[in-house]
C-alpha cells in the first residue's frame, strides 16, 4: 500500500512523519541532528530513498547530511561551499556600503529531476552550488552571482539568501532575497533577470531589475512555463517563463506572506498561507488561514476547517508548504509554532500530525509504494 | 610525533562518531594551534569547516579553545603553546579541549 514520508527540518533537528494514504495516523521519528537548524531536507525523484539534509548552526557551520535508507541512517557529506575564482567581489550591505560575498548557509537542497547522483544547493550570501556525486564535492554555477546585476544585491531581513530551486533541466529558476527571480536556460552557466511587472516600494525604484524580495516560487510540472510567486507583498503569475509578471492578489485580505504552492493533478489551483504585513509576520486577527485559487489566481477562496479559530499568532516560512501526489491531494505547511498541519482533500479539511516541534523551517513530501 | 588528547563538544563529537576523549598524533616536536587543529581534521574530515573557516583558516567565531584553564582562542595559530601549557598537552596531563562558546540557544 502507498504511504508518504513527510520531511520537516526545524531550529532544533529533522523529524521524519510517515502515514498511509488515508493520512489520518501518524507516525513520527526524530530529532535528528538535535540541536542543528535544519533549513531543507528532500528526496531524490529519481532514488526517493536519497535524501539531502542542509545542517548548520551558528558555532560550527554547514554540513550536508545524505540518507540512502529513506531517513533511517544518514552519513555527513560534503560542505566545502567555497565561492569559485579567488576574489567573490562584492554585494551591498544593508547600509549600501559594498561587503565581499561570505558564505553563512546552504537554505534549499534540490535533486536533480533525471540523474540519482546529481543535487543542487542554493546558499547565503547567494549562489548556486551543484555536486554530481550525491553531495560529496560542491561546485559554484559562478555565472548566477557574477551576473552584471550581481554587485547590487541587498540581502533581505533572512539575508542575501538562494532559497528557491525550480529544474527543468537544463532550464533553472532561481529565486534571492532580495535580488529577484533568475532564470538559466543552459544548465546554469549564464543567467537573466526575470523580474519584469514586479512592483516593490521598498526600493527606491520600484520596478528596478534587480533587487525584489521575491519570498518563494513555484512551477506545475505540466506547465512549465507558468510560475506563481508570492513576492515580500504581492502575489504573482507568470505565463512565459518569466519574462513577464502581473499580480493575483485579488481578493487576499493581505497579500503578505512566504510560501505558495500549486496542487499537483490541477496546474490553476494555488495556495498562500496570508500573513498581516511585512512587521507583523503572523495571521490577520490571530485566525491561521489557508488561501486557495482554483482559477490561478485573483479569486481566492479561505480554508479553515481544522485551522485555529483564534490566538494563533505563527508565521509559516517559505519552504514550509508542500504538497503530495496522491489522487486525493495532500497539502501539508508547518508553522514557527511546531505544528505540521496536513489536508488529505486538497485542503477542505486540516489537522495536524504533530503540535509541539520546534519551529518548522521546511516541509516536503514524498508519496512512496 | 606527539600523541595528545582532545576534548570535542559534543555536536562534534556525534559528527565524528567518537566517545569522550580523542587521542590525535600530531607530526613534529612543536605543539602550535594550527599543528593540533591540522591534526585533528587529518584524523577525522569530517570536521572540515565546522572549527575553521574552509577558506580563511581562521576560528569560527562561536568556537573556543582552552588548556590548563587558559584560553588559547586568540593566540596567533602558528605561535607556540605557552610552555607550561604545551608540556602539560604533550604529557597527556591535560587535554586541549574544542569549547562551543556560550552563545545562541
Amino acid at each position: 500500500m502507498a504511504h508518504v514520508r513527510v520531511l520537516a527540518g526545524t531550529r532544533k533537528g529533522a523529524f521524519v512523519l510517515t502515514s498511509d494514504e488515508k493520512r489520518e495516523k501518524w507516525s513520527v521519528s526524530g530529532p535528528y541532528f538535535g540541536g542543528w537548524e535544519i533549513y531543507h531536507l528532500k528526496g531524490s525523484p529519481v532514488n526517493p530513498d536519497r535524501i539531502y539534509a542542509s545542517q548548520n548552526t551558528g558555532w560550527f557551520g554547514q554540513l550536508v547530511q545524505r540518507s540512502d535508507d529513506g531517513g533511517l541512517s544518514w552519513q555527513p557529506v560534503g560542505n566545502d561551499f567555497t565561492y569559485a575564482g579567488g576574489d567573490p567581489g562584492t554585494h551591498l550591505w544593508y547600509d549600501g556600503t559594498p561587503r565581499p560575498w561570505e558564505f553563512k548557509r546552504i537554505w534549499h537542497v534540490e535533486p536533480s529531476l533525471t540523474e540519482a547522483e546529481t543535487v543542487y544547493a542554493g546558499g547565503e550570501d547567494a549562489a548556486l552550488y551543484k555536486s554530481v556525486d550525491g553531495g560529496v564535492t560542491w561546485t559554484e554555477l559562478t555565472g548566477l552571482r557574477t551576473h552584471r546585476t550581481g554587485p547590487s544585491w541587498q540581502p533581505g531581513a533572512g539575508g542575501l539568501c538562494l532559497h528557491t530551486i525550480i529544474l527543468q533541466e537544463p532550464r533553472i529558476y532561481v529565486a534571492i532575497s532580495a535580488a529577484g527571480t533568475l532564470r538559466s536556460d543552459d544548465g546554469g552557466e549564464t543567467w537573466r533577470v526575470i523580474n519584469l511587472g514586479l512592483q516593490s516600494g521598498e526600493i527606491p525604484d520600484s520596478d528596478a531589475e534587480a533587487g525584489h524580495c521575491v519570498h518563494h516560487v513555484e512551477a506545475h510540472p505540466s506547465r512549465p512555463d507558468t510560475l506563481f510567486m508570492q513576492k515580500h507583498w504581492d502575489v504573482m503569475r507568470s505565463d512565459d517563463a518569466g519574462e513577464n509578471w502581473y499580480e493575483i492578489s485579488g481578493n487576499l485580505p493581505t497579500d503578505f506572506g512566504f510560501p505558495i504552492a500549486v496542487h499537483p493533478h490541477e496546474p490553476e489551483t494555488l495556495y498562500v498561507v496570508p500573513i498581516t504585513s511585512d512587521s507583523l509576520h503572523y495571521p490577520p486577527d490571530g485566525r491561521l488561514r489557508v488561501w486557495r485559487s482554483r482559477s490561478g489566481g485573483n479569486e481566492w477562496e479561505e480554508l479553515s476547517a481544522g485551522l485555529p479559530e483564534r490566538d494563533c499568532y505563527v508565521n509559516v516560512y517559505r519552504d514550509a508548504m508542500t504538497v503530495d501526489r496522491f489522487e486525493s491531494a495532500g497539502i501539508y505547511f508547518g508553522t514557527t509554532g511546531g505544528q505540521v498541519y496536513a489536508s488529505a482533500d486538497s485542503g477542505g479539511t486540516w489537522a495536524p500530525i504533530v503540535r509541539d516541534l520546534p519551529a518548522v523551517l521546511s516541509v516536503e513530501a514524498q508519496v512512496l509504494p | 610525533m606527539t600523541e595528545i588528547r582532545v576534548v570535542l563538544p559534543a555536536h562534534l563529537r556525534n559528527l565524528a562518531g567518537v566517545h569522550g576523549e580523542v587521542l590525535v598524533s600530531v607530526p613534529g616536536t612543536g605543539l602550535t594551534q594550527r599543528a593540533v587543529l591540522d591534526a585533528l581534521e587529518a584524523a577525522y574530515p569530517v570536521l572540515g569547516g565546522t572549527i575553521r573557516d574552509r577558506r580563511t583558516g581562521k576560528r569560527r567565531a562561536f568556537v573556543r579553545f582552552y588548556a590548563c584553564e587558559q584560553d588559547l582562542s586568540n593566540e596567533p595559530p602558528d605561535a607556540p603553546l605557552p610552555a607550561l601549557v604545551a608540556d602539560a598537552v604533550a604529557e597527556r596531563r591535560e587535554p586541549f579541549l574544542v569549547v562551543g562558546a556560550m552563545a545562541g540557544g
